[in-house]
């Protein structure tokens, strides 16, 4: 992370970025003497790289609980419909700007709205006789991802140009407008919840076995689906709504990790935070060097470099045929 | 720990699925459910493991009505093997799956102790899982997946083991050492078995459900009769003890004629669809 702050437009010393990083969080050493380099990794830097690191550890940790809670291996916040969610939010308040109905809505709030609605719609959706059905839930997310879907593009029929500009920034997302504002609140929710999901651990696993069987070993799975859903569909909400919709880092990061390391939840979770985490710090990093001096859509790059990687290792892994 | 299931009625999408049915395991005993397809022996299983509340009746193991203790507590008690099998479990190593066992001793911050660890060991060395132990549980055949499940489901540390179609799908050899190990394991068993032979080897008494009530109940011999055979089955058969004392029945060449599945020999239902009247021109 260090690494990540030290490049950029400026390319900083790794040593003055640790310097200047040690003197905020701890008080201690001396303040730098140059206060531009100070303002370039303490204002700028340095809350893009904790932001990048958070959203993608959120994602990827969202990615792999949904995976075993629809027990569908290709279920990610995109598929369940919380991503169109957001965006549909997003989209709304880039283009009504002003409008009345949303006034004192902001881009975030809106999209972190839009995403716990999609999930909502889901949740209620998905269920048949009282209980939460796998495949259900994925298609009521599939099936409610598309009409998001057309609600957004009707309403960017409308927008200017200039706002369709934006509009496509936001959907495919980006940390560089990461302000310490907002940094300690997100990287406070994908902390807890991650650590609440991590507990759950042992259940997931349980989960793995199949309802039936999940319910003779004494878990109640109806229960343990909703709670599951609905942490899911905070972390989403949270992490879009600050980045914005970047696809590809939940569905793929769990699936890394689970053929290197295993499908124990117990360890899976932390390691696919970690490895989220990573992986958003270094295709931000990529983001903003690749193209000097202007700046990539993570959602270009996160699909671009990650997809050719995880086909390499889906050829290498023959368990699961 | 002693099964009694007392006048249980269930119904599922407002149809009786089962109608009044009672009956018991003796702590330490293994007994048999049978019945033809569609006869509630799942069901009657789901209410046992507790995913399906009944609408009247009691399922009690031990002294504990199961739908009045927790989920968890109630695992504790009872294991079960079912047709949902593995699930999804690809990915997690044999020793995982059968460390699930555990779960319903565990809160959410339960960590793993010695106990469970001895529980797992243990149960990998009964079910003779420990040669595969670290290999991906998707990557077994058919019968090593079964003695995992039985492994998890001994890891549980149940009193009571309910199996539903355990040796489907097995060669020979697998379902005999299968039936083997859960003689072995001396634990109170209810066991729904497809095949006749099968189990009138493994079990000390019999249950037999015809659509959704008890046809009968009791030693294998007394049970498994030619009339009940003709009536709740629709075969001809006779059964007898061997020397070897093993149950054996002897199946005859045709199904009884007013069965529900005639032969398909007949004439008429192939004429039927030939001649039924289209729409008039």
């Amino acid at each position: 992370m260090i690494v990540a702050i030290s490049i950029g437009a400026v390319n900083v010393p790794v040593g003055d970025v640790w310097g200047v990083v040690l003197h905020h969080v701890t008080g201690a050493g001396t303040a730098p003497s140059d206060p531009t380099l100070d303002q370039i990794v303490w204002n700028f830097r340095t809350p893009r790289v904790v932001l990048a690191a958070v959203v993608g550890a959120g994602l990827a940790v969202t990615g792999a609980v949904l995976q075993t809670v629809v027990s569908n291996p290709l279920a990610d916040p995109v598929v369940l419909g919380f991503s169109y969610g957001a965006t549909l939010g997003a989209v709304l308040v880039i283009t009504l700007g002003g409008g009345a109905a949303l006034a004192g809505l902001g881009v975030s709030a809106a999209a972190f709205l839009g995403a716990v609605v999609a999930g909502a719609l889901v949740f209620v959706l998905g269920q048949r006789r009282g209980r939460l059905a796998p495949v259900r839930l994925v298609l009521a997310g599939v099936a409610i991802g598309y009409v998001f879907l057309s609600a957004t593009s009707y309403v960017q029929l409308h927008a200017t140009p200039a706002e369709l500009r934006t509009v496509m920034f936001w959907m495919l997302g980006s940390v560089a407008g990461a302000e310490w504002d907002q940094v300690p609140a997100v990287t406070v929710v994908v902390l807890v919840t991650t650590t609440l999901l991590t507990l759950f651990g042992r259940r997931l696993n349980v989960l793995l076995a199949g309802d039936e069987s999940a319910t003779a070993l004494g878990v109640d799975v109806n229960r343990l689906r909703a709670v599951l859903l609905v942490l899911s569909a905070l972390l989403t909400g949270t992490v879009i709504a600050v980045a914005g919709g970047i696809g590809f880092v939940g569905l793929m990061i769990p699936h890394l990790v689970r053929l290197t390391t295993g499908a124990d939840h117990r360890r899976l979770l932390p390691l696919t935070a970690l490895l989220g985490a990573v992986y958003l710090v270094l295709v931000d990093l990529l983001s903003r060097t690749l193209d000097r001096p202007n700046e990539l859509p993570l959602g270009i790059l996160t699909a671009l470099l990650g997809a050719p990687f995880f086909l390499w290792l889906l050829r290498r892994n023959k368990g699961l045929d | 720990m002693r099964l009694t299931v007392d006048r249980l009625h269930i119904t599922l999408d407002h149809n009786p699925v089962l109608r009044d049915v009672s009956l018991e395991v003796r702590a330490g005993d293994i007994v048999g459910l049978v019945g033809p397809n569609g006869s509630g022996k799942s069901t009657l299983l789901r209410a046992v493991y507790r995913s399906l509340r009944p609408a009247d009746g009691a399922v009690r193991v031990g002294e504990d009505d199961v739908w009045e203790l927790s989920p968890r507590v109630a695992a504790r008690r009872t294991a079960a093997v079912l047709q949902d099998a593995g699930g999804n479990t690809t990915g997690l190593t044999v020793a995982e799956v059968v460390a699930l066992g555990r779960a319903p001793h565990h809160g959410l911050l339960g960590r793993d102790g010695p106990d469970d660890r001895d529980a797992v060991s243990g149960a990998i060395d009964r079910c003779g899982v420990r040669p595969f132990a670290d290999r991906d549980y998707a990557s077994l055949s058919g019968g090593e997946r079964q003695r995992v499940l039985l492994a998890r489901a001994l890891a549980q540390d149940p009193q009571l083991l309910v199996l539903d179609e355990l040796t489907n799908h097995l060669d020979i050899r697998a379902r005999f050492e299968l039936l083997d190990l859960i003689r072995a394991t001396g634990v109170t068993t209810l066991a729904v078995l497809h095949d006749l032979d099968l189990a009138a080897r493994l079990c000390d008494h019999l249950v037999v459900l015809s659509e959704g009530a008890v046809a009968a109940a009791g030693p294998v011999l007394e049970v498994l009769t030619p009339d009940l055979l003709a009536e709740v089955f629709g075969v001809r058969a006779t059964t007898e003890e061997h020397a070897d004392g093993v149950v054996r029945i002897t199946y005859a060449a045709r199904p009884l004629a007013d069965g529900g599945e005639t032969p398909a020999t007949g004439t008429h239902s192939a004429d039927d669809v030939v001649r039924r009247p289209g729409p008039g021109r």
